[in-house]
Protein backbone atom coordinates (compact mmCIF):
# COMPACT_ATOMS: atom_id res chain seq x y z
CA UNK A 1 0.00 0.00 0.00
CA UNK A 2 1.05 2.98 -0.98
CA UNK A 3 0.95 6.22 1.69
CA UNK A 4 -0.78 9.56 1.36
CA UNK A 5 3.07 10.85 1.83
CA UNK A 6 4.11 9.93 -1.22
CA UNK A 7 1.88 11.20 -3.34
CA UNK A 8 2.19 14.32 -1.66
CA UNK A 9 5.91 14.26 -2.06
CA UNK A 10 5.57 13.69 -5.94
CA UNK A 11 3.35 16.52 -6.23
CA UNK A 12 5.46 18.89 -4.26
CA UNK A 13 9.02 17.98 -6.37
CA UNK A 14 6.64 18.75 -9.53
CA UNK A 15 5.55 21.71 -7.98
CA UNK A 16 9.35 22.85 -7.23
CA UNK A 17 10.24 22.14 -11.04
CA UNK A 18 7.31 24.02 -12.12
CA UNK A 19 8.34 26.88 -9.81
CA UNK A 20 12.11 26.79 -11.16
CA UNK A 21 10.82 26.65 -14.59
CA UNK A 22 8.85 29.66 -14.10
CA UNK A 23 12.23 31.63 -12.53
CA UNK A 24 14.50 30.15 -14.85
CA UNK A 25 13.42 30.12 -18.10
CA UNK A 26 13.31 33.27 -20.93
CA UNK A 27 10.84 31.65 -23.07
CA UNK A 28 7.26 33.02 -22.44
CA UNK A 29 6.01 29.67 -23.72
CA UNK A 30 8.10 27.44 -21.52
CA UNK A 31 7.01 29.66 -18.59
CA UNK A 32 3.17 28.90 -19.47
CA UNK A 33 4.20 24.93 -19.62
CA UNK A 34 5.86 25.62 -15.97
CA UNK A 35 2.62 26.94 -15.01
CA UNK A 36 1.34 23.95 -15.95
CA UNK A 37 3.50 21.41 -14.25
CA UNK A 38 2.33 23.82 -11.36
CA UNK A 39 -1.24 23.13 -11.84
CA UNK A 40 -0.67 19.60 -12.58
CA UNK A 41 1.10 18.77 -9.16
CA UNK A 42 -1.65 20.96 -7.13
CA UNK A 43 -4.11 18.16 -8.88
CA UNK A 44 -2.38 15.07 -7.76
CA UNK A 45 -2.57 16.34 -4.45
CA UNK A 46 -6.21 16.87 -4.75
CA UNK A 47 -7.33 13.64 -5.88
CA UNK A 48 -5.37 12.16 -3.18
CA UNK A 49 -6.61 13.70 -0.43
CA UNK A 50 -10.11 12.69 -1.78
CA UNK A 51 -8.62 9.84 -2.19
CA UNK A 52 -7.62 9.23 1.31
CA UNK A 53 -10.81 11.08 2.38
CA UNK A 54 -12.88 8.22 0.72
CA UNK A 55 -14.59 10.95 -1.07
CA UNK A 56 -14.89 12.59 -4.65
CA UNK A 57 -14.70 16.26 -4.10
CA UNK A 58 -10.88 16.14 -4.69
CA UNK A 59 -11.58 14.94 -8.53
CA UNK A 60 -13.93 17.28 -8.79
CA UNK A 61 -12.19 19.99 -7.52
CA UNK A 62 -9.09 18.95 -10.29
CA UNK A 63 -12.18 19.30 -12.76
CA UNK A 64 -12.65 22.73 -11.92
CA UNK A 65 -8.44 23.44 -12.16
CA UNK A 66 -8.65 21.44 -15.56
CA UNK A 67 -11.18 24.60 -16.61
CA UNK A 68 -9.06 27.41 -15.32
CA UNK A 69 -6.32 25.86 -16.78
CA UNK A 70 -7.76 25.75 -20.44
CA UNK A 71 -8.72 29.57 -19.95
CA UNK A 72 -5.52 30.49 -18.66
CA UNK A 73 -3.39 28.99 -21.54
CA UNK A 74 -6.36 30.36 -23.96
CA UNK A 75 -5.29 33.84 -22.97
CA UNK A 76 -1.98 33.71 -21.68
CA UNK A 77 -1.44 32.49 -25.66
CA UNK A 78 -3.14 35.38 -26.95
CA UNK A 79 -1.29 37.32 -25.19
CA UNK A 80 2.02 35.99 -26.20
CA UNK A 81 0.82 35.82 -29.98
CA UNK A 82 0.15 39.48 -29.47
CA UNK A 83 3.56 40.08 -27.83
CA UNK A 84 5.19 38.57 -30.47
CA UNK A 85 4.01 40.20 -33.36
CA UNK A 86 4.96 43.49 -31.56
CA UNK A 87 8.74 42.69 -30.82
CA UNK A 88 9.26 39.33 -32.81
CA UNK A 89 10.80 37.74 -29.33
CA UNK A 90 9.16 35.32 -26.85
CA UNK A 91 11.95 36.88 -24.42
CA UNK A 92 10.28 38.52 -21.47
CA UNK A 93 12.95 40.71 -20.49
CA UNK A 94 12.02 42.32 -24.12
CA UNK A 95 9.13 43.54 -22.90
CA UNK A 96 10.08 46.44 -20.48
CA UNK A 97 8.22 49.42 -22.07
CA UNK A 98 4.43 50.12 -21.17
CA UNK A 99 4.10 51.26 -24.41
CA UNK A 100 5.43 51.33 -28.31
CA UNK B 1 4.51 -5.63 -4.93
CA UNK B 2 3.90 -4.48 -9.02
CA UNK B 3 1.07 -1.59 -7.49
CA UNK B 4 4.10 -0.10 -5.52
CA UNK B 5 6.75 -0.80 -8.20
CA UNK B 6 3.96 0.97 -11.20
CA UNK B 7 3.69 3.91 -8.42
CA UNK B 8 7.52 5.22 -8.52
CA UNK B 9 7.61 3.81 -12.49
CA UNK B 10 5.33 6.61 -12.99
CA UNK B 11 6.00 8.98 -10.61
CA UNK B 12 9.46 8.70 -11.80
CA UNK B 13 8.49 9.25 -15.41
CA UNK B 14 6.45 12.24 -14.44
CA UNK B 15 9.45 13.79 -12.22
CA UNK B 16 11.71 13.48 -15.31
CA UNK B 17 9.82 14.25 -17.79
CA UNK B 18 8.68 17.73 -16.30
CA UNK B 19 12.11 18.29 -15.43
CA UNK B 20 13.63 17.91 -19.01
CA UNK B 21 10.77 20.17 -19.83
CA UNK B 22 12.29 22.99 -18.09
CA UNK B 23 15.71 21.93 -19.53
CA UNK B 24 14.58 21.83 -23.61
CA UNK B 25 15.79 24.86 -25.10
CA UNK B 26 13.13 23.94 -28.15
CA UNK B 27 9.83 24.52 -27.24
CA UNK B 28 8.30 22.16 -29.02
CA UNK B 29 10.40 19.15 -27.43
CA UNK B 30 9.13 20.69 -23.43
CA UNK B 31 5.90 20.16 -25.16
CA UNK B 32 6.46 16.47 -26.25
CA UNK B 33 7.84 16.06 -22.72
CA UNK B 34 5.24 17.68 -20.84
CA UNK B 35 2.61 15.49 -22.94
CA UNK B 36 4.76 12.57 -21.57
CA UNK B 37 4.21 14.06 -17.55
CA UNK B 38 0.66 13.87 -18.40
CA UNK B 39 0.87 10.46 -19.28
CA UNK B 40 2.24 9.24 -16.75
CA UNK B 41 0.46 11.62 -14.00
CA UNK B 42 -3.09 10.27 -15.80
CA UNK B 43 -1.70 6.35 -14.86
CA UNK B 44 -1.44 8.05 -10.98
CA UNK B 45 -4.71 9.22 -10.96
CA UNK B 46 -5.88 5.50 -12.77
CA UNK B 47 -3.81 4.13 -9.32
CA UNK B 48 -5.81 6.80 -7.04
CA UNK B 49 -9.37 5.02 -8.13
CA UNK B 50 -9.84 8.18 -10.32
CA UNK B 51 -10.21 6.98 -14.08
CA UNK B 52 -12.24 9.77 -15.02
CA UNK B 53 -9.88 12.32 -14.18
CA UNK B 54 -7.16 10.08 -15.65
CA UNK B 55 -9.33 10.01 -19.32
CA UNK B 56 -9.99 13.56 -18.74
CA UNK B 57 -6.39 14.89 -18.19
CA UNK B 58 -5.09 12.62 -21.23
CA UNK B 59 -8.43 14.29 -23.55
CA UNK B 60 -8.05 17.83 -21.99
CA UNK B 61 -4.56 18.32 -21.07
CA UNK B 62 -2.92 15.94 -23.81
CA UNK B 63 -5.44 16.66 -26.46
CA UNK B 64 -6.65 20.13 -26.18
CA UNK B 65 -4.68 22.28 -24.12
CA UNK B 66 -1.04 21.00 -25.19
CA UNK B 67 -2.24 20.70 -28.71
CA UNK B 68 -3.17 24.35 -27.85
CA UNK B 69 0.39 25.34 -27.44
CA UNK B 70 1.82 23.05 -30.45
CA UNK B 71 -0.28 25.19 -32.90
CA UNK B 72 1.14 28.56 -31.11
CA UNK B 73 4.76 27.53 -31.36
CA UNK B 74 4.07 26.41 -35.02
CA UNK B 75 2.48 29.63 -35.40
CA UNK B 76 5.38 31.80 -33.79
CA UNK B 77 8.17 29.81 -35.55
CA UNK B 78 10.48 30.96 -32.98
CA UNK B 79 12.21 27.79 -31.79
CA UNK B 80 15.23 29.12 -30.21
CA UNK B 81 15.44 31.07 -27.40
CA UNK B 82 17.22 34.02 -28.29
CA UNK B 83 19.87 36.27 -26.76
CA UNK B 84 20.18 39.80 -28.06
CA UNK B 85 21.66 42.78 -26.56
CA UNK B 86 19.31 43.43 -24.12
CA UNK B 87 19.61 39.93 -23.03
CA UNK B 88 23.08 39.97 -22.24
CA UNK B 89 22.91 43.12 -20.78
CA UNK B 90 20.19 43.26 -18.50
CA UNK B 91 20.97 42.73 -14.85
CA UNK B 92 19.09 39.81 -14.54
CA UNK B 93 20.53 37.82 -16.64
CA UNK B 94 23.61 37.18 -15.09
CA UNK B 95 24.27 33.80 -14.18
CA UNK B 96 24.11 34.61 -10.27
CA UNK B 97 20.62 35.05 -10.29
CA UNK B 98 19.53 32.18 -12.29
CA UNK B 99 21.90 29.92 -9.89
CA UNK B 100 19.34 31.89 -7.13
CA UNK B 101 16.32 30.74 -8.65
CA UNK B 102 17.38 27.41 -8.91
CA UNK B 103 18.53 27.09 -5.24
CA UNK B 104 15.65 28.86 -4.44
CA UNK B 105 13.32 25.89 -5.80
CA UNK B 106 15.61 23.35 -4.10
CA UNK B 107 15.06 24.43 -1.19
CA UNK B 108 11.34 25.05 -1.57
CA UNK B 109 11.89 20.78 -3.02
CA UNK B 110 13.83 20.38 1.01
CA UNK B 111 11.05 22.43 2.88
CA UNK B 112 7.91 20.97 0.98
CA UNK B 113 9.48 16.99 1.83
CA UNK B 114 10.60 18.16 5.43
CA UNK B 115 7.35 19.42 5.82
CA UNK B 116 5.94 15.92 4.43
CA UNK B 117 7.77 13.77 6.62
CA UNK B 118 6.94 15.49 9.92
CA UNK B 119 2.67 15.36 8.88
CA UNK B 120 1.15 12.93 11.62
CA UNK B 121 -1.15 10.78 9.01
CA UNK B 122 0.91 11.08 6.18
CA UNK B 123 2.05 7.41 6.16
CA UNK B 124 -1.51 5.92 6.12
CA UNK B 125 -2.11 4.23 2.78
CA UNK B 126 -4.05 6.47 0.53
CA UNK B 127 -6.76 3.82 -0.14
CA UNK B 128 -7.34 2.52 3.29
CA UNK B 129 -10.41 4.26 3.49
CA UNK B 130 -13.82 4.69 1.13
CA UNK B 131 -15.77 2.23 -1.39
CA UNK B 132 -13.71 1.82 -4.28
CA UNK B 133 -17.01 0.94 -6.18
CA UNK B 134 -18.49 4.81 -5.30
CA UNK B 135 -14.94 6.55 -5.71
CA UNK B 136 -14.32 5.62 -9.02
CA UNK B 137 -17.89 5.69 -10.21
CA UNK B 138 -18.45 8.44 -13.22
CA UNK B 139 -21.91 7.97 -12.07
CA UNK B 140 -21.19 9.17 -8.56
CA UNK B 141 -18.68 12.04 -9.77
CA UNK B 142 -21.26 13.47 -11.93
CA UNK B 143 -23.94 13.18 -8.79
CA UNK B 144 -22.02 15.20 -6.93
CA UNK B 145 -20.95 17.52 -9.24
CA UNK B 146 -23.94 18.76 -10.45
CA UNK B 147 -25.34 18.79 -6.91
CA UNK B 148 -22.96 20.23 -4.68
CA UNK B 149 -21.08 21.75 -6.81
CA UNK B 150 -23.52 23.53 -9.76
CA UNK B 151 -23.17 27.13 -8.93
CA UNK B 152 -19.20 26.55 -9.57
CA UNK B 153 -20.22 24.99 -12.70
CA UNK B 154 -21.81 27.06 -14.18
CA UNK B 155 -19.56 29.79 -13.05
CA UNK B 156 -16.85 27.58 -14.96
CA UNK B 157 -19.44 27.67 -17.95
CA UNK B 158 -19.13 31.67 -17.53
CA UNK B 159 -15.45 31.98 -17.55
CA UNK B 160 -15.07 29.73 -20.48
CA UNK B 161 -16.84 31.95 -22.13
CA UNK B 162 -14.83 34.90 -21.09
CA UNK B 163 -11.70 33.38 -21.82
CA UNK B 164 -12.68 32.55 -25.07
CA UNK B 165 -14.05 36.08 -26.15
CA UNK B 166 -10.67 37.27 -24.38
CA UNK B 167 -8.57 35.11 -26.79
CA UNK B 168 -10.00 36.19 -29.51
CA UNK B 169 -9.93 39.72 -28.80
CA UNK B 170 -6.24 39.54 -28.04
CA UNK B 171 -4.98 37.36 -30.92
CA UNK B 172 -7.18 39.49 -33.55
CA UNK B 173 -5.51 41.39 -36.27
CA UNK B 174 -6.11 45.24 -35.54
CA UNK B 175 -7.49 45.58 -38.95
CA UNK B 176 -9.89 48.78 -37.96
CA UNK B 177 -6.78 50.68 -37.46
Amino acid sequence: MIPLGHYLIVSAILFAIGTAGVFLRKNLITILLSIEIMLNAVNLTFVAFGRAQGNVDGQIITFFVMTVAAAEAAVGLAIVIGLFRHRESLNPDAFTSLKW
Amino acid sequence: MPETLLFYLFSGIAIVASALVIGQRNPMYSIMLLITSFGALSALYIQLDAPFVAMAQIIVYAGAIMVLFLFVVMLLNAPQEDGAEWDRAHPLRRPGVSRLGALLAGLLIVQLVWALMRATDASTAVNASGDVAAISSVRSVGRVLFTNYVFAFEATSILILVAMVGAVVLAARESGR
